[in-house]
C-alpha cells in the first residue's frame, strides 16, 4: 500500500505481473507472442496477440540496450515524493533489438541515485542508455527498471 | 443505410459563471447550465427523456432528472475518457433522437476542477494499467504525459515553443474579448510565455489549460423541432468517435506511432459522413488542455500535413482574420477548462452569430474533443 508521501511503486495486474518478477532477477524481458508462425513482440502486456490471436506467451529476454525516444522535466506541483527531487528526469526509452517497444523510466547517475542526479541538460532525444535495476519500496519488494546513459 | 448527417440539431445552450472558485455544489451548477440551456431553447424541463455526460461527470442523471423535473427518460448515457468524451455525448443524443429512443436530449458537464482536487493527486486510484508503467518514474500529470509527446513532436518537425505560444496567444486574445472568460482582463505577451515557470519542460504555464469551476449544458433535439425553437437551429451535420488500434489511453507511447493519435481516426469518420472538407470550415472549436494538442488536432482533422501543425499556427492563422479562427471564446487555456464543453457551446454561439469574438458569416464550425484519449468531434453547420 503506497502512502502519500512515499514514491509510488507499480500497481501489478495480472498480464504485467512477469515483467515485474523478471525484474527482480536483473531481466529486462518483453511479452512476446508463442506462436510459431507469429511471434510477435507486444506491451504493455496483454491476454492474446493482437497479430494473431494467440493465448499463448512467453517473456523474451531484451539486452537492456536503448535510445531516448522522448523525455519531460517535471516541476511542482507534484507529489511529495517527487516534489522534493524535482526537477527530474521522466523519459521513454524505446528499445534497441525493437524501437516500437517503449519504457517510461528515468535516467539516474546510479541504480539507486535519486531521480535527479543526472542533469537534465545531458539529456537528448536519441541518447543511448542501458537498463539497470533498483530494489524499493518496503523491503524491496519491487524492482524498478532504470537507465544510466551510455558514454 | 440512415444517416445522422443533419437529422439533429442543438436549440438550446447553458453555462453557469466560470470561477477558480464557485460557492454552488456541482450538481447544483449542473442544474443551472441545464434550466438555462432549457430556457435557451424554449423547452419546458418535463420534456427532457434523453441524458448524455462523461464518466467522469460527479452528478448522475438520476439526481439531474429529479432536480429539473425531467419525465420519464428513455435514453442515457456516458462517455469515457475525460475530455475525450466531449463531443460524444453529442454523438450520442443525435443518435437516440434520430432514431426515436429520445426526443429532447441534454448533455452537460459541471466540474469544479478549480477549487476541488487535482485528478492525479489521488493515489489511491491507479489504474493498474497503464498507470503500473508510468507514474512510478514521476509522470504523474496529464502535464506529463503530454509533455513527452510535446518533445517528440518539437524534435521530429522542427517546430517550436513560439509555434506553442501562438496556441496560447490565439486563446488568450479571444478570452480578451469574451467578458466571461477567466482571463478577460489578462493579456498575454511572448516576454510572459517565455520568461513563465515550468511545469513539465517542455510545457510552461501557459502550455497548461485553466482549473475552472463551472458547468455547461445543451439541448438537442430534431432537425425538424429545432426549427420551431427560439434560435436559429445549429445542425450536427457529422458526429464520430475516435479510438486508434493499438492505442493506450493518454499515454499513447506503445502504437508504432504516438504522434498520430486518436484525432486521425475521428476526423477519417467524421469527413467520411460531411458534405464539406477542412478547406470549407470557418471556425474550429479544438480540445486545448495543452497547447501541443492544438497542432496535433489540425494534422489529424486535415487542416494541414503530418508535422506541419507548428507552422500552420505562424502569421495569425489562428487569429479572427486568419486562415482557421480557433477557439473564439478563449478555450480551455483561456476561458475556462470543463472538460471542452465550453468549446461545444462557442461553436453553437458562432453559427448564431453571437459569439464575442464573431467570425463574419460563420457557417461552418469544427468542434474536437481531447486528442491523445479516445477522442470525439462534430461538425457544426446553420
Amino acid at each position: 500500500m503506497t502512502v502519500d508521501d512515499s514514491p509510488l511503486l507499480p500497481v501489478v495486474d495480472e498480464d504485467g505481473a512477469p515483467f515485474w518478477e523478471y525484474a527482480a532477477r536483473g531481466e529486462l524481458r518483453v511479452q512476446a507472442c508463442a506462436s510459431p508462425a507469429c511471434g510477435e513482440l507486444r506491451f504493455p502486456p496483454r491476454p492474446c496477440c493482437p497479430h494473431c490471436g494467440s493465448f499463448e506467451s512467453a517473456w523474451r529476454e531484451m539486452s537492456g540496450r536503448g535510445r531516448l525516444w522522448s523525455y519531460v522535466v517535471p516541476h511542482p506541483p507534484l507529489l511529495p515524493a517527487y516534489a522534493e527531487q524535482a526537477p527530474y528526469n521522466a523519459v521513454l526509452v524505446e528499445l534497441a533489438e525493437a524501437p516500437r517497444i517503449r519504457l517510461a523510466g528515468n535516467v539516474v547517475a546510479g541504480p539507486d541515485a535519486p531521480l535527479n542526479s543526472v542533469d537534465p541538460a545531458r539529456l537528448r532525444i536519441g541518447a543511448p542508455v542501458r537498463a539497470v535495476f533498483c530494489p524499493a519500496g518496503p523491503g524491496g519488494g519491487v524492482t524498478l527498471v532504470r537507465w544510466l546513459l551510455e558514454r | 443505410m440512415a444517416t445522422l448527417k443533419d437529422a439533429t440539431a442543438i436549440a438550446g445552450i447553458g453555462q453557469t459563471a466560470f470561477a477558480k472558485r464557485l460557492p454552488e455544489s456541482e450538481k447544483t451548477l449542473a442544474c443551472r447550465a441545464i434550466l438555462a440551456a432549457l430556457d435557451d431553447a424554449g423547452i419546458a424541463p418535463s420534456e427532457v427523456d434523453g441524458f448524455a455526460s462523461y464518466t467522469m461527470e460527479e452528478t448522475d442523471e438520476v439526481e439531474v432528472a429529479k432536480a429539473i423535473g425531467a419525465g420519464d427518460v428513455t435514453f442515457f448515457s456516458k462517455v469515457g475518457y475525460g475530455g475525450g468524451g466531449s463531443c460524444a455525448t453529442l454523438a450520442h443524443l443525435a443518435a437516440a433522437v434520430a432514431t426515436g429512443q429520445a426526443s429532447v436530449g441534454v448533455a452537460w458537464r459541471s466540474r469544479k476542477r478549480g477549487s476541488g482536487p487535482r485528478p492525479w493527486k489521488n493515489t489511491a486510484v491507479q489504474l493498474p494499467t497503464p498507470a503500473q508503467w508510468t507514474r512510478p518514474y514521476g509522470l504523474l500529470r496529464p502535464a506529463d504525459e503530454i509533455g513527452m509527446l510535446a518533445r517528440r513532436y518539437l524534435h521530429e518537425y522542427g517546430a517550436t515553443r513560439d509555434h506553442l505560444f501562438n496556441v496560447a496567444l490565439a486563446c488568450r486574445n479571444r478570452a480578451n474579448q469574451n467578458p466571461a472568460a477567466i482571463m478577460y482582463d489578462h493579456p498575454l505577451t511572448r516576454e510572459m510565455y517565455m520568461t513563465s515557470r515550468w511545469i513539465s519542460e517542455p510545457l510552461c504555464l501557459f502550455d497548461n489549460c485553466l482549473e475552472t469551476d463551472g458547468a455547461l449544458a445543451c439541448v438537442i433535439v430534431s432537425a425538424e423541432r429545432a426549427r420551431d425553437c427560439r434560435h436559429k437551429p445549429v445542425y450536427l451535420h457529422s458526429v464520430a468517435q475516435g479510438l486508434p488500434a493499438q492505442h493506450h489511453g493518454m499515454v499513447n507511447y506503445w502504437n508504432d506511432d504516438p504522434l498520430t493519435g486518436p484525432a486521425w481516426t475521428a476526423a477519417r469518420q467524421l469527413w467520411k459522413q460531411a458534405d464539406f472538407g477542412p478547406e470549407d470550415v470557418d471556425v474550429a472549436q479544438i480540445y486545448d488542455a495543452f497547447t501541443p494538442l492544438v497542432p496535433l488536432s489540425l494534422e489529424g482533422y486535415g487542416f494541414c500535413g503530418r508535422g506541419e501543425g507548428g507552422a500552420f499556427t505562424e502569421g495569425g492563422a489562428l487569429e479572427i482574420g486568419g486562415r482557421l479562427p480557433v477557439n473564439t471564446g478563449g478555450g480551455g487555456l483561456s476561458e475556462a477548462y470543463v472538460h471542452g464543453f465550453n468549446l461545444i457551446t462557442e461553436g453553437v454561439k458562432q453559427l448564431r452569430g453571437t459569439s464575442t469574438a464573431q467570425v463574419p458569416d460563420a457557417a461552418t464550425c469544427l468542434v474536437t474533443a481531447g486528442e491523445g484519449v479516445p477522442t470525439s468531434a462534430v461538425l457544426l453547420r446553420s
